[in-house]
């Protein structure tokens, strides 16, 4: 993971729907971090981000092939790799 | 009780273990599609083998951390509980992350099973997935089986005794840890000082190691020596740390999930393809982002629609059942008296009425609560979380808080005891408590009839106009009290990150929504009725007493007796005299009423005669009064009658205004009028609505009995009319600061209760009581002194605080709040772009 550009490294809230990133590290831990985990947020799973909710948050992902909505403030803890 | 096995059935959320109990037991229990919804434990029997199994359900889990309450269950059920076996469920269409939880379970050297639940979805979905791979790699039986159509019973039957009577494992399922196991292992070491500490060793060491809060409690009271155990494992983590750059919590749950993953891998024999889902589909109108709140509106009208318009129209139906049964009981009560009913009557009748008041909701709660097990089970719920939670977040609420407002009447029409019901759909304590706490503010449909009343009395020309007003100016006062709670008192309690699962659609079966339904419909009788009707016998002796000294009770006994004789005298020497002497008058008027009653609402010319008929051999003196026709002397006895009635009736009237005045309830009224006239309510008013307490219904028939009272009204004068006419002072602002203060009212007693239920906690029904009180006094006063100090007519005040509400709906939305979630994200992000760089 380390090789990719730093430059494609973002946040997962940053990601436009319909675009593809993988999980590059999430930075919480606790309750929220395993929560996270806990719903599929695992470095080197890929997650595509499906929509935004009419009012552009939450956001709803695909990951492992199950949909999780989540708050952008809880999505912009999740470091991803865009693709 | 030896015979008597313990299973055990775990899961994460949505793997359809509900549906696999119910499969199993047979019992009905509570199915949804949404996370967490089964909190409490369940358990059923079962035949397994010639032997009793007692299986219980534990609340889904992702997994066995400390984090959720229902986590903290689920670990405490299989350490200390020792079940024989562990049923996994788990979901075939998504083993990766419900392998997760196996895992775990397995590390907690469980007695385990795994069932590969949902394979019609798997199947659908194009996997095909290895059961005896599965099996070989966990080293545990797995069986397969479809929940819903109850496919894979015998199956997991035949897997659980032969697991039961299986000894426990010599080698237990190990996850490899890698540059972990060292310290695994001295921490292991040391642990085992202690002897058997009843919680498996590696799995304590690997919890002590992750910091989990479960795992330390545990050591510091069953180890010996707690604090050189908890510097050793802070001396471990520091040095894990220190080599492999992670904390020892995050390396550890990755590679658990690593290994789920690659379990997953081996046992799938061909993946989903690529191709949309049916539920994605679905998503893409139902989540859209116009045609998404459309949909939410229409699916919300359908549910107000269907639950109570129909719900209410049903209501015509099973009413008279309800007046039917209070007939019935009346029966048995001794008869009514002619100036006032027996004391055990008046209790036998009013008693009937307060609980029938709520058994005629039943109807509409039985299809509100099928229609919401409808919107449960197809997975509907968090996409309507998803659409609002934006907008709901700025008042502290959750998106799931949408619901019970419906429910509870957002519009015009509700019920407080669904709404606050379904709040428990809402995972986050803070939200939770907030819209608990908001719901009766909704306008519920008890308070409707003061409404209307109240429109039409005194806003007769822009009632649709004012109605609208007071349909809507609740929801913009609900949600700022929302904000304020949640950023004062409820500052306190846990917010939990809204990270939720969209579960697939489906289609509930027609037998799981209609036993879900009467469940509950079953839990508000059993929880609500009894205490309402405690409460109702409370209000009745309120109401009755002292009652009327023995003084004036003798003279109105002297102006009754004084009509007797009148009537007497108009009878005198006529073949009536002795029909009407003594007991035969009461014996007529009972007699007239009695075929007032048959009559009413016949129309049918035959029907009516048969009834005629009837009355007329049961008692052919009575009736020739009744029905005198030509017969002069007949005529003059139902006159004189019908004097001596309307003289009793008026007496009677007196006599209850009279009870009424003095009785405590009356007292209480007259006590609170010097709060209350800043309001503009006087002690009638407040007698209303301090009845209103057991049920909002009561208001308007206490005041209307009052009211009628004062104006000396006659039965054919409505109500609005005897309402303007006994409050000739009452202008339009003292009718709008009555409504604000309905509309503000506190929770009647059914839903009091239920708040205690949903809470677990008196306190918070308490608060749910006090501050609706507190608040609605504070603006009933705020509108009737300001609107007269500002010369204000009443529809001027109306939209005056309209545009209050509605600036105090927006400026709360606008004031940004604490984000719950604060990380130290940033700091730790920064540091490896540094590193990167």
């Amino acid at each position: 993971m380390d090789e990719d550009a730093t430059k494609d490294r973002t946040h997962l809230g940053a990601i436009a729907p319909g675009e593809r990133c993988t999980v590059a590290r999430v930075g919480c831990d606790g309750c929220l971090g395993q929560r996270l985990g806990d719903l599929g947020l695992v470095p080197g799973e890929e997650v595509m981000v499906v929509r935004n909710a009419p009012l552009r948050d939450p956001i709803e992902i695909k990951v492992s092939g199950f949909l999780v909505s989540l708050r952008r403030c809880e999505a912009s803890l999740v470091e991803v790799v865009a693709r | 009780m030896s015979r008597r096995i313990l299973a055990a059935l775990a899961g994460q959320p949505n793997c359809g273990k509900s549906t696999v109990f119910n499969m199993l037991t047979g019992a009905r229990q509570h199915v949804a599609n949404f996370p967490g919804v089964t909190v409490e434990k369940k358990s059923g029997h079962f035949k397994l083998g010639g032997r009793t199994c007692e299986l219980v359900d534990l609340p889904g889990a992702y997994s066995i951390s400390s984090y959720s309450p229902e986590e903290r269950v689920t670990r405490d059920f299989l350490l200390f509980d020792h079940p024989r076996v562990v049923v996994n469920v788990i979901d075939a269409s998504n083993l990766r992350r419900h392998l997760c939880l196996t895992v775990e379970l397995l590390e907690l050297e469980s007695n385990v099973v795994v069932h590969c639940n949902m394979m019609d979805v798997a199947t659908r979905r194009g996997q095909v997935l290895d059961a005896d791979i599965l099996s070989q790699r966990l080293g545990v039986p797995v069986s397969t089986g479809i929940g819903r159509t109850g496919q894979g019973r015998e199956q997991l039957a035949a897997v659980m005794t032969t697991a039961m009577d299986q000894p426990a494992k010599e080698e237990a399922f190990r996850v490899d840890y890698g540059p972990l196991e060292p310290h695994i292992k001295a921490v292991e070491d040391v642990l085992a000082e202690g002897g058997d500490l009843g919680a498996p060793r590696r799995w304590l060491a690997v919890r002590l190691l992750e910091n989990d809060e479960g795992a330390r409690q545990f050591v510091a009271e069953v180890f010996f020596d707690p604090v050189r155990l908890s510097r050793l494992v802070a001396e471990h983590q520091e040095a894990f740390r220190e080599s492999a750059g992670e904390t020892v919590a995050a390396f550890a749950a990755l590679a658990r999930r690593r290994l789920a993953r690659s379990l997953a891998q081996a046992a799938t024999v061909k993946s989903a393809g690529p191709e949309k889902t049916r539920t994605d589909a679905i998503d893409d109108l139902v989540c859209h982002k116009y045609l998404g709140p459309l949909v939410l509106i229409g699916v919300l009208f359908i549910l107000y629609q269907v639950s109570i318009v129909w719900g209410y129209k049903l209501t015509n139906y099973t009413w008279p059942l309800l007046a039917g049964l209070k007939t019935f009981v009346a029966g048995f009560l001794p008869p009514a008296g002619m100036l006032e009913d027996p004391m055990l009557r008046s209790l036998g009748l009013w008693f009937m009425d307060s609980v029938n008041s709520l058994l005629n909701y039943i109807p509409i709660f039985f299809l509100l609560f099928f229609c919401v097990a409808f919107l449960e089970d197809t997975g509907y719920m968090p996409r309507m979380a998803f659409i609002l939670d934006r907008l709901f977040r700025s008042y502290g609420l959750h998106g799931q808080s949408t619901l019970p407002m419906v429910l509870a009447g957002v519009y015009l029409g509700g019920c407080c005891v669904p709404g606050v019901m379904a709040c428990k759909a809402i995972p986050d304590d803070k939200s939770r408590l907030a819209t608990i706490l908001i719901i009766p503010l909704m306008n519920c449909l008890a308070k409707v009839p003061l409404y209307i009343l109240l429109v039409g009395a005194f806003f007769p020309g822009d009632a649709s106009a004012a109605m609208f007003f007071i349909s809507t100016v609740t929801l913009f006062m609900a949600l700022p009290i929302a904000r304020l709670l949640s950023s004062t008192l409820l500052s306190s309690l846990d917010s939990a990150p809204f990270i939720m699962e969209m579960p697939p659609y489906h289609l509930p079966t027609l037998r799981n929504l209609f036993t879900r339904a009467i469940e509950k419909v079953a839990l508000f009788v059993q929880k609500i009725i009894t205490v309402v009707a405690a409460v109702a016998i409370i209000i009745f002796v309120l109401l009755q007493f002292p009652g009327i000294s023995r003084e004036h009770k003798a003279a109105y006994q002297a102006r009754l007796d004084a009509s007797r004789s009148q009537l007497d005298a108009a009878v005198a020497g006529s073949r009536f005299q002795a029909v009407l002497a003594g007991d035969g008058l009461l014996g007529f008027l009972r007699y007239e009423e009695a075929y007032k009653a048959a009559r009413a609402g016949v129309e049918d010319a035959a029907a009516a005669k048969a009834i005629d008929t009837r009355f007329r051999e049961e008692n052919p003196d009575y009736f020739a009064i009744l029905k005198p026709r030509a017969d002069a002397v007949a005529k003059a006895a139902l006159a004189g009658v019908k004097a001596f009635a309307q003289s009793r009736d008026s007496i009677s009237i007196e006599m209850r205004r009279e009870r009424l005045e003095t009785s405590f309830l009356g007292i209480l009224g007259r006590a609170l009028e010097p709060v209350t006239q800043f309001a503009g309510f006087n002690w009638r008013v407040n007698a209303g609505l301090l009845s209103a307490f057991a049920a909002k219904e009561s208001a308007v028939a206490t005041m209307g009995a009052i009211y009628k009272l004062e104006a000396g009204g006659t039965d054919n004068q409505s109500l609005e009319a005897s309402m303007r006419q006994g409050e000739a002072d009452f202008t339009p602002l003292h009718a709008l600061a009555l409504m604000l203060f309905m509309a503000l009212y506190p929770p009647c007693m059914a839903t009091s209760m239920m708040i205690k239920v949903q809470t677990g906690q008196a306190k918070w029904m308490v608060l749910a009581i006090l501050y609706p009180m507190v608040l609605g006094i504070i603006v009933a006063s705020a509108v009737f002194t300001g609107g007269r100090l500002l010369g204000l007519d009443g529809n001027t005040a109306m939209w005056s605080f309209y545009g209050l509400a509605v600036a105090a709906t927006i400026v709360a939305g606008l004031i940004p709040h604490r984000t719950p979630v604060t990380l130290p994200v940033t700091a730790v992000a920064g540091e490896e772009a540094a590193q990167n760089a």
